[in-house]
This record gives structure tokens, C-alpha cells and sequence, in this order.
């Protein structure tokens, strides 16, 4: 679905300075090369298994599908993972490949800080230097995730510019990988930005829809009618969509952060409330206003607190493949305490946004329908947040 | 063609960058005609952006407080039109890839031609986005000025021989910000582009002091100066234009005096 130039439609591209051309074609040249390449391949299948855990559960959710009254609903567990996410795929992913092109330094941006604390361990493991660009703002968020990156070996750096989120880190990390490419690699952690990251993010998260397709068929013989993963930029909803886009009659439905409503500025809702534009290194649609500058964006949730979307999500979007919807923050902290209090598990207020659309949607299908939630990460990260919403301090 | 070939038929060039609007459009219209008094062959002009991915602090403080003040594309095409009422000399704008596109890219370039501006410099379009505008630029004869960085290598050539307007040389890694030193080797790099181009090469990024615009100067054809402008209006606000006007001087003069082509 990629053509040489990285597009997906219209989407997609390089638009990048000058400095980091080579540093993108160098990478994808790299790519190319061992991504065919049997030993690379067995290399990260065994990180998968016998470090990160993989496969990951395909776990059905008993107590909600007879809650809820319709249809039958079964939850990946990424948040089973090491390091809590989903993002250890795609960082496990792109380490190797670094190690393998000579690279001795690894830079990262982070939102929630699930995708820098998954660099500083792969970091740690593969005995690089690590450094993780945060958004000031996301730092005191989540400051557990900024202990355990130093505990992993890294430095975190605060990013105070622009609105102090995901968006300024990003920022951040392409101004210093401008400034020294020779030993270091950008690990982007989802799948946006130049030309090849979206590509090599989403097939090292394609082993999530890889192994549910396969689960699926071992448990109930046929395949889901419909997937839910929650969409910032993108990498668990690509990862957890890409092995079902060819199978039409499965509904794949991604859903945004309407942060406090999609008709207020308090919102991440791409899809939703953004055009088209050109921005971090691609063509997608971004939130912004009418000069293209870009919106100042708002979630709860740190992870999904972006203004773009990666621009495979905006393809699907154009070709009516994958449904975006906005989720509330108040409907995702609902449906976290909703998946806490009935199945005995906290997810990311991330994933909870895609528990929250499976409980609207669930109740009106049929019984004998299927619905696969992603649950991208476990929520202990966010459990000081949660308290803080609903108006009780507690220390973390 | 443009116009911008004109900067360089008066020996060495030297170009200043001042962000539009920073803090307010008056002082930028003050500002850009006392560098234009003093000397200035071409004046590139700053389109503030939210997310300015190729500067450093203190071009990213410039944008932000341009857009607090309240700068739009459209105040940015008025002030063009004050400007050339009496400004003579070449004018690029540098912004970035989606303030052109959001705009609409021929609504934006056509407006860049009837304004009077001769150029675009968009660091975030490289060589193989360049058809995003390229195909306006030609239509209204609006030079888009690419750029060579110290990473370019094996890309002079190719960049080189479709190049407009001027060359852009990126002196060293990294973002805009004035440096103590440059260790790229720029001679190389302009050899190699005389190899494959005819037209005018200036140099940027990092150049605050005569000596390194002089030095910068004299391996190539110009030097451009953003960021240690940009502090000049940080620290006198709308005060700053004298004080520009004085800097360019400076720095024309060490431009005039450096020799070699």
C-alpha cells in the first residue's frame, strides 16, 4: 500500500530538512535490507517471545460481554507486554535495526511515557545511550514514567516550548537528531513523521493484528466483525487493523481523543476537527487553524494528546476502510473504572477510549457478533490522573 | 527568473533574516528598512510558525511572540506591500512547508508575486517534495530556493543543477543559533556545487560576528543572518531597528572587505 515515495493516497512523504535526507534514506535502505533478512527476523522474534512476552492474551471478557448484553467481546492485552504498552514492538523493532546500521544512541520522544520508558529498556538491554524528549506538562502528568526512564539508564529532557506535549517532544527530537546523526537514531514511536517511520512502526506493531486474527480463529472459528483501538498517532490501531484491512466485512474503527468535546477547543480529535496539512514530516490531517498554524490540542490522555494523525490512518479515512470516532474524557475515565470494577483490569486511559466506544456499540449487536478491543497499555501509569479528575489527591 | 540575482551583482552579500511581526509589524517594517539603509543586499522575511522545527530557541521565541502579537499570512502580505513601496532590493520569505499549504499554494505564491516577493525558502521541502510548489513557483516566476546542508554528500549534485534563485548552504548541523565556531568544510561543499550550478551560493546558520560573515563570505557569494538579529529584537523590542540598522553596517562592510570567489 506504499509507494516508493512513502504515500499512502495523498499522505504521507518526506518533508523534512535538507540535513536529515540521508540520514531517512540511510534508514530505509536498512530497512529494506533486513526486514527480508532471516536472521534479523529471528533475532526480534526471539526478543519478542522471550523478552517481551509475546504472544500477548487474546482474553475474553466474560463479565462485560454479559453486562453489556450483545456482542461477544475479547480484549488484546498489550498491557501484558514488558514494560506495560504495546510500544516495545515497535522499539524492539527499531533498536535491532539501529544496532544492526552501527547506530550507538537512541533519541525518543514520549506522551504518556509508555513509548520512552520501552526506549530506555531496549536501550538498556542492547547497551545503547538513551535520550527521552517530554513535554514539560506530560512529565509532571506522569511522573512515575519519568523515574522509571532514569532507573532504565536514560536522560529525560523536559520540553518547556509550544504547549509543553507530545507535539513540542517530537519537535524536540528531530531538532537534535538534526544536530548528531552519525551515532544516533531517531526511534519514533508511532506510526507518523518521514517517510519510512510510518511503514516500520506499523509492521513491527502488525504482529498485534498477526496473532489476534490467528487467536480469533483457534477460539471462535471465524473472524471478528469488528476491531477497536484508540488512534494520537496511531501505531496500536495500524498494528492492530493491518492484517484485517483486506477483509472488508471486518469493521476497523479508531478512536480519537475529543478530550472535553469536539465542538470545544479542549480537544485531540484529528479526524474530527482537523485538514489537511503538512507537518513533522508529512502530509496527514492535522488541527490547526486557518493560517495552518497548529492547534494547541488537549486529552487527558498524554499518549493520544496530538494534533496529527499518521497518514495510513488518514488513507483509511479517505477510502472509508476504518471509521474514526471521538471518545470524551469523561466517557474514557468511565470506561476505565467500568473495565477496572468488571474485569479486574486497569487499562491506559489510552485504550480506555476504545473500551468506551465497544461499550456503546456492544449492547446493539447481535450476540453471536464479535468485537476485539486493543487494550494498548495498563493503566497504573495513570491511576494519579484518574484520582485527580475525579477530584481526590493522592501521592504517587 | 526573479530578481534575486540582482543581490549579488554588488560584490559579496549579506543578508538578513527578521521574523514578520516580532513583536509588532511596525517595528518590523522599521527594521527591515534600516538594514535595507545600511547596506543589505536581500532581505529574507521570517512567516512565524507554531512549530518551527528547523530553529533554535531564539528564532522559536521570534515566531512565538510574532504570533501572540497577532501576525497572519494576510498582515504579512500587507506589510510586503508597505515595504515595496520604497524597498528596492530582492525580498525571500522563509517559512515552513504548511503555512503555504493551508493558505492554498497559488493563492499563497501568486499573492508572493504581486507583492513583490522574489523567493521561498521552506526548509521542511526537501528535493523530493519540491513538487508541491514548484509547479506555482514557475507559473508566477517565484524562485524556491532549496538547500545544501553538511549531511548532503552524494544530494549537491542533483540539488545543485535544479537549484533557483540562490543556494542555501546550511553550515553546519543541527538548528538556527549563532555557534562560536563552524567546522564544516564549506569549501568542499561549494566546489561542489560550482561543479553544477551557475547561480549565486550564501551561506547560513550559526554566523553572528564580522568575522565569521567575512570568513563565510569569502568562500562563497554571502552570508545570511537570522538568529543574532533576532536577539537584537528580543533586547530592544520596538527600539530595535537602529541598533539592526548598526549591526548591518557592520556587517555589510566585513562582507565588502572579504576577497575570493
Amino acid at each position: 500500500m506504499t509507494n516508493p515515495k512513502g504515500r499512502f493516497g495523498i499522505h504521507g512523504g518526506q518533508y523534512i530538512t535538507e540535513t536529515l535526507m540521508n540520514a531517512v534514506i540511510e534508514l530505509e535502505d536498512a530497512y529494506e535490507h533486513y526486514k527480508n533478512d532471516p536472521e534479523f527476523n529471528s533475532e526480534l522474534t526471539e526478543l519478542f517471545n522471550n523478552y517481551a512476552g509475546r504472544p500477548s492474551r487474546l482474553y475474553f471478557a466474560g463479565r462485560m460481554t454479559a453486562d453489556l448484553g450483545g456482542a461477544k467481546i475479547y480484549l488484546k492485552r498489550e498491557d501484558l507486554n514488558h514494560t506495560g504498552a504495546h510500544k516495545i514492538n515497535n522499539v524492539l523493532g527499531q533498536a535491532l535495526l539501529a544496532k544492526k546500521m552501527g547506530k550507538t544512541r537512541l533519541i525518543a520522544e514520549t506522551g504518556a511515557g509508555q513509548h520512552g520508558v520501552a526506549t530506555a529498556t531496549a536501550a538498556a538491554l542492547m547497551n545503547m545511550q538513551c535520550v527521552v524528549f517530554m513535554g514539560i506538562e506530560d512529565t509532571k502528568r506522569q511522573a512515575l514514567n519519568v523515574y522509571r526512564m532514569k532507573l532504565l539508564g536514560a536522560d529525560v529532557i523536559p520540553v518547556e516550548t509550544g504547549t509543553g506535549t507530545l507535539k513540542d517532544a517530537v519537535s524536540e527530537a528531530m531538532r537534535e537528531w538534526t544536530s548528531r546523526i552519525s551515532d544516533t537514531h531517531y526511534c519514533l514511536g508511532s506510526v507518523m513523521g518521514p517517510h519510512p517511520f510510518p511503514t516500520i512502526v506499523r509492521d513491527f506493531q502488525a504482529v498485534i493484528s498477526q496473532e489476534i486474527k490467528k487467536q480469533i480463529f483457534e477460539l471462535e472459528k471465524k473472524l471478528p466483525d469488528a476491531v477497536i483501538a484508540c488512534v494520537g498517532g496511531g501505531s496500536n490501531a495500524i498494528g492492530s487493523f493491518w492484517h484485517f484491512i483486506n477483509d472488508k466485512d471486518v469493521r476497523l474503527i479508531g478512536c480519537e481523543a475529543a478530550g472535553r468535546g469536539v465542538d470545544t477547543f479542549e480537544t485531540a480529535a484529528t479526524i474530527a476537527t482537523g485538514r489537511l496539512g503538512i507537518f513533522h514530516g508529512m502530509k496527514s490531517y492535522f488541527c490547526q487553524d486557518e493560517y495552518g498554524q497548529i492547534a494547541p490540542v488537549y486529552s487527558i490522555s498524554a499518549g493520544l494528546d496530538y494534533p496529527g494523525i499518521g497518514p495510513e490512518h488518514a488513507y483509511l479515512h479517505d477510502i472509508g476502510r476504518a471509521e474514526y470516532v471521538p471518545v470524551t474524557d469523561e466517557e474514557a475515565v468511565n470506561a476505565f473504572e467500568y473495565l477496572a470494577k468488571t474485569e479486574g483490569i486497569i487499562p491506559a486511559i489510552e485504550s480506555a477510549h476504545a473500551v468506551s466506544y465497544a461499550m456503546k456499540i456492544a449492547p446493539s449487536m447481535e450476540k453471536d457478533k464479535i468485537i476485539v478491543i486493543t487494550i494498548s497499555g495498563r493503566g497504573d501509569k495513570d491511576c494519579a490522573a484518574i484520582a485527580r479528575y475525579r477530584g481526590e489527591n493522592i501521592n504517587e | 527568473m526573479s530578481n534575486i540575482h540582482k543581490a549579488f551583482e554588488n560584490g559579496k552579500a549579506f543578508i538578513p533574516f527578521i521574523t514578520c511581526g516580532d513583536p509588532d509589524t511596525e517595528t518590523t517594517l522599521k527594521s527591515v528598512r534600516a538594514a535595507v539603509e545600511n547596506g543589505a543586499d536581500l532581505i529574507e522575511l521570517g512567516i512565524p510558525f507554531s512549530d518551527p522545527t528547523a530553529e533554535g530557541p531564539v528564532i522559536q521565541g521570534a515566531n512565538l511572540r510574532a504570533l501572540k502579537g497577532g501576525i497572519t499570512t494576510d498582515k504579512v502580505f500587507s506589510l510586503v506591500e508597505d515595504l515595496r513601496r520604497d524597498v528596492k532590493i530582492p525580498m525571500v520569505f522563509m517559512t515552513y512547508a504548511n503555512v503555504v499549504f493551508s493558505y492554498g499554494a497559488e493563492k499563497f505564491i501568486s499573492r508572493c508575486k504581486e507583492t513583490g516577493i522574489d523567493g521561498l525558502i521552506i526548509p521542511d521541502l526537501p528535493f523530493e517534495e519540491k513538487e508541491e510548489f514548484l509547479p506555482f513557483c514557475h507559473q508566477y516566476g517565484v524562485d524556491l530556493i532549496s538547500m545544501i546542508a553538511p549531511t548532503s554528500e552524494n544530494r549537491i549534485a542533483m540539488i545543485a543543477r535544479e537549484a533557483e534563485g540562490f543556494l542555501y548552504i546550511v553550515s553546519s548541523l543541527g538548528v538556527t543559533g549563532t555557534r562560536s565556531e563552524i567546522k564544516t568544510d564549506l569549501t568542499k561543499i561549494i566546489e561542489s556545487v560550482r561543479k553544477n550550478s551557475k547561480i549565486p551560493c550564501a551561506v547560513g546558520f550559526g554566523i553572528s560576528t564580522p568575522e565569521q560573515a567575512k570568513k563565510m563570505a569569502s568562500i562563497s557569494d554571502g552570508a545570511i543572518v537570522g538568529s543574532a538579529i533576532i536577539k537584537i529584537l528580543e533586547k530592544y523590542g520596538s527600539d530595535a531597528s537602529a541598533y539592526i540598522g548598526e549591526y548591518v553596517k557592520t556587517m555589510k562592510d566585513a562582507v565588502r572587505e572579504s576577497l575570493g570567489k
